[in-house]
């Protein structure tokens, strides 16, 4: 067992894992973070996509013990309170989840990718969600939903000018 | 669904430094891990069922990446693809390189991928293995206080195998100044356009020569079409040795092919790797002449 000091979704969380722990079981089985979600655990679908010191990584790929001293951002620290990010508004808005096995993923994903390019081009779209598996929209939407979020984000914050 | 069963029980332990890793490596069942994304799926799988895991990327200098205009570039060997990717003097001297660490699997997994683990993991479809062996890059293996360097053209010995002696590990990657006037180009052929391993890959180096006769030098590495990584010294003779044109490209090209000995497997025929080699070889000479001598022609 391995005493860790883990900041997850910005609260300090104090745990002991086993050495063979997954970022992924502790999660979801110790912390009941759910949102994050297992799909093959393989590091092949990125439904377990979860953001380690602000970039995307594939949780069943990174061991608990690993996560000492670092911070974690799930799903669920995505929105304020009550109020969902801008990003998770647009996935509503333009359907872009059918049967929301892929969100949470997409979700941090497309979140880093804001944070690294606030107007990402296409091919930058892409690149940060390919390694997000989605078996229901056919990605479009996805696309599309990014897309969106980078404008209203942008014209939220007054700094994006015309579109 | 059922739940997955998870990792195996090992028990993890992070090396501090050099000697930290060379106490630990003593330890029977003993495995050095970086990102783990090689290691994880083999233990899932059972392939291997190591006891320790031995975390080696917190080892002062595994990631650094570091260029200097006359010693080249020095690759810690935990610096991740993404890194690489990044690093804009790896953009700027060694861009095949930075091609290549692109075309490994996705974003989040190139986030932990690092370039010491695709090398010493020894697949033959490990991306950055041709890009390496054009460069003509240098693995610097540390023993128990002594270092040594093994040329990246024959450090993989076999699938799964290097030429890393018990008691040493990867510490860096050394990459020479690429030769003046370089320009090199990575072209992968995966079932996806992008993200998969790779069906066929090939690396190509050309640069001016005044030695050569034809006035240019090329060189070329091909992976995932023979048990190890290999260089295509013919086809790089008839390169040197005739004015570029698509006759000689299409000549090395063919050379290139004979000496690829694919098998057949569930993402592959043989036959099919053995023209794609060739097809993405003549692609790749005619992308790299375009730059290295624009409005020439072919
Ligand atoms: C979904 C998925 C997609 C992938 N796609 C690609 C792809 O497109 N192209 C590609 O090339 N690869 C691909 N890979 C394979 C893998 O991601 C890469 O080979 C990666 O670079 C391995 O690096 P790592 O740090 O994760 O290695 P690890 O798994 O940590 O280690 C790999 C091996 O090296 C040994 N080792 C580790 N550190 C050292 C050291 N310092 N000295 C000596 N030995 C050491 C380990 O014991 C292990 O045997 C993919 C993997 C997955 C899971
Ligand atoms: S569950 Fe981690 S990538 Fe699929
Ligand atoms: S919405 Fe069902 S997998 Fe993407």
């Amino acid at each position: 067992m391995h005493t860790i000091t883990v900041t997850i979704n910005g609260a300090a969380e104090y745990l002991a894992v086993r050495s063979n722990m997954t970022l992924l079981q502790m999660l979801r089985e110790e912390l009941g973070l759910t949102g994050t979600k297992n799909g093959c655990e393989a590091g092949e679908c990125g439904a377990c996509t979860v953001l380690l010191d602000g970039e995307p990584v594939n949780a069943c790929m990174v061991l608990a013990v690993e996560s000492d001293g670092h911070q974690v951002i799930t799903v669920e620290g995505l929105a304020e309170g009550d109020e969902l990010a801008p990003l998770q508004e647009s996935f509503i808005e333009l359907n872009a989840v059918q049967c929301g096995f892929c969100t949470p993923g997409m979700l941090t994903s497309a979140h880093a990718l804001l944070q690294r390019h606030p107007k990402p081009t296409e091919d930058e779209i892409e690149e940060a969600v390919l390694g997000n598996l989605c078996r229901c929209t056919g990605y479009v939407r996805i696309v599309d939903a990014i897309r969106d979020a980078a404008g209203s984000s942008a014209s939220a914050s007054g700094k994006g000018g015309a579109r | 669904m059922l739940a997955r069963p998870g990792l195996p029980s090992f028990e993890y332990v992070q090396a501090a430094n050099a000697a930290e890793v060379h106490s630990l490596m003593q330890q029977s069942g003993a495995r050095l891990m970086m990102g783990g994304t090689d290691l994880f799926p083999q233990m899932r799988e059972g392939v291997c069922e190591p006891e320790t895991i031995v975390d080696v990327k917190h080892v002062p200098g595994m990631r650094d990446l570091s260029y200097d205009e006359r010693l080249g570039l020095n690759i810690g060997a935990a610096v991740t693809m993404n890194q690489l990717v990044r690093h804009r003097d790896v953009q700027a001297h060694y861009p095949i390189l930075a091609q290549a660490a692109h075309s490994v699997a996705s974003y989040q997994l190139r986030n932990r991928a690092t370039i010491g683990g695709n090398v010493c993991n020894a697949s033959p479809c490990a991306d950055t293995s041709p890009a390496v062996m054009v460069l003509e890059g240098v693995m610097v293996l540390q023993a128990k206080g002594a270092e040594r360097n093994a040329p990246a053209a024959d450090f993989v010995t076999g699938p799964g195998q290097t030429a890393i002696e018990p008691g040493e590990f990867l510490a860096a990657i050394r990459l020479p100044a690429p030769p003046a006037g370089a320009v090199g180009r990575y072209l992968k052929l995966g079932r996806s356009r992008l993200g998969d391993l790779s069906i066929v890959g090939v690396a190509v180096l050309g640069y001016p020569d005044p030695a050569a006769a034809s006035g240019y030098r090329f060189r070329i590495a091909l992976g995932s079409v023979a048990p190890i990584p290999l260089r295509a010294p013919a086809a790089e003779e008839i390169l040197a040795a005739n004015t570029p044109s698509e006759e000689t490209f299409a000549a090395a090209a063919e050379e290139a092919m004979g000496v690829a000995t694919p098998i057949t497997d569930v993402r592959a025929g043989a036959t099919y790797q053995k023209m794609m080699v060739r097809a993405l070889t003549i692609r790749a000479l005619r992308d790299v002449w375009a730059e290295l001598a624009p409005g020439k022609g072919a």
